[in-house]
């Protein structure tokens, strides 16, 4: 008799807790994948394909989905790597030496020399350039993410890349050097 | 009258050096043959320069007119001819050169139409306005603009008017309140009258006995209301947040301001800049500049801004020794090269010669031990040993998690610390790299929502082209086959040619919404 209560109390428990889980997993159901969002909020949204992805979401699907290598992303540099490490529980691997990109910059079209062909407002992935046909076009600087895909498509050649130079506004406090950071740097990053 | 004081934590005792320069009246400094006005003088936008090359000025004129509401005017020091406008240097950690405005002195100084502001028949936010294109900032080195802390909803109940001055060295402030008292007063009445404060505190460090004097003094002859609150001399007493502590016990944390508590503050220099602009109808264009350390003769200086700080710590006689200026007090001023061209601007309280006599270098710095001897002078209560520690170690969200962001700067943690850790340097870094990674956070944002908006958009297009090419072939087809109806009458059952029409309604996806 014991036997049979408790074996009908444990059943009636798990029909209950199966029920609320099947009603949470439909009532609180995730649109989306949240990894690749969270990958995609790491990445620095330049658009650039330099990962070799068409855009920083779908490199971001190939990281959640295992088929790509977190240290693809040249603008997002060591740090973006480090992080995506962090948030995968990954190998830190550094960048290819020469894919690291010194400073920003940005497009600038000479102004003379465009002819208006529209064709790199079409190649800009993030709605930076502004123009008509036969009018001339320009870059709004503090939109454009200097992902360079607007240097090709160009048929005069009239896009330039420019450095942003500092300003006291963008200026930042140097880290203080001390000798044994310096023997570390010496020594390579090999951590993160 | 005696009130009760609240105590802040920590805070240092250094050496004042004050006697060096209060001993001397304020010198009414020669003016000089050439004046760079770097733009920005306020705190918010910069403002827009209203004059070309080759302009004549008359003293007193704007030469750079306020922007946006957080921005302050710029006038011309003295009368003389526009030289040149471009980049120069100023006294800024970057070293970087700024815009700025360079006027060629004709040696006349001669002044524009000056008028009292009959401010009781405008309207506050009129009175505001005048202010603004005034330039009234605050002089104790924030640079906010006056106006902006006169336009407040919350209703002010305590006026406090900052001559703490706890800083070494100087002395400006002094020697205004012992020398200008009267004008002071008649400043913070207008202040009083402006806020609508019931109460007003006037703060003084006990170490100033002469300018509590001259204070009180001019009070009563006012006949005004105002207490003078003396503070016990204790670095950084005069600090925003601190001072607001010890007068009403009121604390602000640093994303709130004293305002929003009812308790707005400025400064005295700032008291009678006001009474200034309106009383005599002047703007800012000179300053009261403390002059010490390794010269001569130190004292204060009432200056044009735009002045070189060269020129005007060689007016003291700086001794062969020196080696270098420090921009603002010993704590918290920025050190520059001697011969830097960098000119005074309206946050220059003093200059200080350097020699290697009386700020003899640092040590190098040697392993913190968590002595927590920062943690007991730190104003904030913060606990700086270990904001350093996870500044060094580069991770500024553990930092920020430590209250990084109320770190005011003061430099008391790296005073006292037995290793020489320049901590303050540590805090800069690691702020500035906060402030960075948030302006790229922000930046990368928009740039995601203008990719997928922009992917969207194509999606959209392509499917329009598609159903209007659908439309057309329909359309095509149904003529067709009206034509063969028309040949063959006898079919019938055919659907209605419209019917092939009835995908009409939009492909709408949500429309992201910006944030």
């Amino acid at each position: 008799m014991d036997i049979l209560v408790a074996i009908v109390v444990m059943a009636l428990g798990a029909l209950l807790l199966g029920a609320a889980l099947g009603y949470a997993a439909v009532r609180f159901r995730v649109e989306g994948d949240p990894v690749t969002d969270k990958i995609n909020a790491i990445l620095p949204q330049t658009q650039c394909g330099q990962c070799g992805f068409p855009g920083c979401k779908p490199y971001a699907e190939a990281i959640a989905s295992g088929k790509a290598e977190i240290n693809l992303c040249p603008p997002g540099g060591n740090e973006g790597a480090c992080k995506l490490a962090e948030l995968l529980g990954r190998d830190y691997a550094p960048l290819e030496e020469e894919a690291i990109k010194p400073e920003r910059a940005v497009a600038v079209i000479v102004e003379d020399r465009c002819i208006g062909c529209t064709l790199c407002i079409q190649a800009c992935p993030v709605d930076a350039i502004v123009g008509a046909a036969r009018q001339m076009h320009t870059v709004v600087e503090a939109l454009c993410t200097g992902c360079e895909l607007c240097l090709k498509p160009c048929p005069v050649e009239c896009i330039d890349m420019r450095a942003i130079p500092e300003t006291p506004e963008t200026w930042r406090w140097p880290e203080v050097r001390r000798p044994a950071d310096e023997r570390r740097q010496a020594e390579g990053m090999a951590a993160c | 009258m005696l009130r009760p004081l609240f105590s802040f934590p920590g805070g240092i005792k250094p050496d004042s050096h004050k006697d060096d320069s209060s001993r001397t009246p304020i010198a009414p400094a020669p003016l000089p043959e050439r004046l760079t006005l770097p733009l920005r003088q306020s705190a918010g936008v910069m403002p827009l320069p209203t004059v070309r090359v080759g302009d004549r000025v008359k003293k007193g004129q704007v030469i750079a007119s306020a922007d946006k509401w957080v921005s302050a005017s710029l006038h011309a020091p003295t009368s003389g001819k526009v030289a040149d406008i471009g980049k120069y240097p100023m006294a800024h950690p970057s070293g970087l050169p700024a815009l700025a405005i360079v006027i060629e002195s004709d040696g006349l100084d001669e002044w524009r139409e000056r008028q009292p502001l009959d401010w009781q028949r405008l309207a506050p936010q009129a009175v505001r306005q005048y202010l603004q294109q005034s330039g009234v900032v605050g002089l104790g080195g924030a640079l906010f603009p006056s106006h902006v802390k006169l336009d407040t909803e919350t209703r002010i109940e305590e006026l406090i008017i900052n001559g703490a001055e706890c800083e070494p060295y100087i002395t400006c402030d002094d020697r205004l309140m012992r020398e200008r008292a009267a004008e002071i007063v008649s400043g913070v009445a207008l202040l009083r009258d402006f806020t609508g404060a019931r109460q007003t505190l006037i703060a003084i460090e006990n170490n100033k006995p002469e300018a509590i004097r001259a204070m009180r003094g001019a009070i009563s002859e006012h006949g005004e209301n105002f207490a003078v609150v003396t503070l016990p001399t204790r670095y950084p007493a005069g600090s925003l947040r601190q001072l607001v502590y010890t007068l009403t016990g009121k604390r602000a944390p640093s994303n709130v301001l004293p305002t929003a508590m009812g308790v707005q503050c400025f400064n005295v220099a700032t008291a009678h800049s006001i009474w200034r602009a309106i009383v005599l109808g002047e703007p800012v264009v000179r300053r009261v500049v403390t002059v010490s350390g390794n010269v001569r003769a130190p004292g204060n200086w009432d200056a044009p801004i735009g002045m070189s700080m060269t020129a005007l710590l060689e007016l003291s006689g700086t001794f062969p020794d020196t080696d270098g200026l420090i921009a603002g007090g010993p704590m918290m001023g920025l050190p520059l090269p001697l011969a830097t061209g960098a000119p005074l601007t309206k946050d220059s309280n003093c200059l200080i010669a350097r020699s290697p006599r009386l700020f003899p270098p640092r040590p190098p710095e040697s392993p913190c031990i968590r002595c927590t001897a920062c943690a007991q002078v730190c104003p904030q209560g913060l606990q700086p040993f270990e904001l350093y520690w996870w500044s060094r170690a580069r991770n500024f969200e553990k930092a920020a998690d430590y209250a990084l962001a109320e770190c005011i700067e003061c430099g008391c943690c790296a005073y006292v610390c037995p290793a020489s850790i320049p901590l303050v340097h540590y805090f800069r870094f690691a702020k500035g790299e906060l402030a960075a990674a948030a302006r790229e956070q922000k930046m990368a944002d928009s740039a995601r929502f203008r990719f997928e908006f922009r992917q969207f958009r194509i999606e959209r297009e392509k499917a329009e082209k598609a159903e209007k090419l659908a439309r057309a072939a329909a359309a095509q087809a149904a003529k067709q086959k009206s034509a063969a109806a028309v040949e063959a009458p006898a079919a019938s059952g055919e659907p209605a040619p419209m019917a092939s029409l009835k995908s009409h309604d939009q492909p709408c996806a949500p429309n992201p919404e910006p944030r």
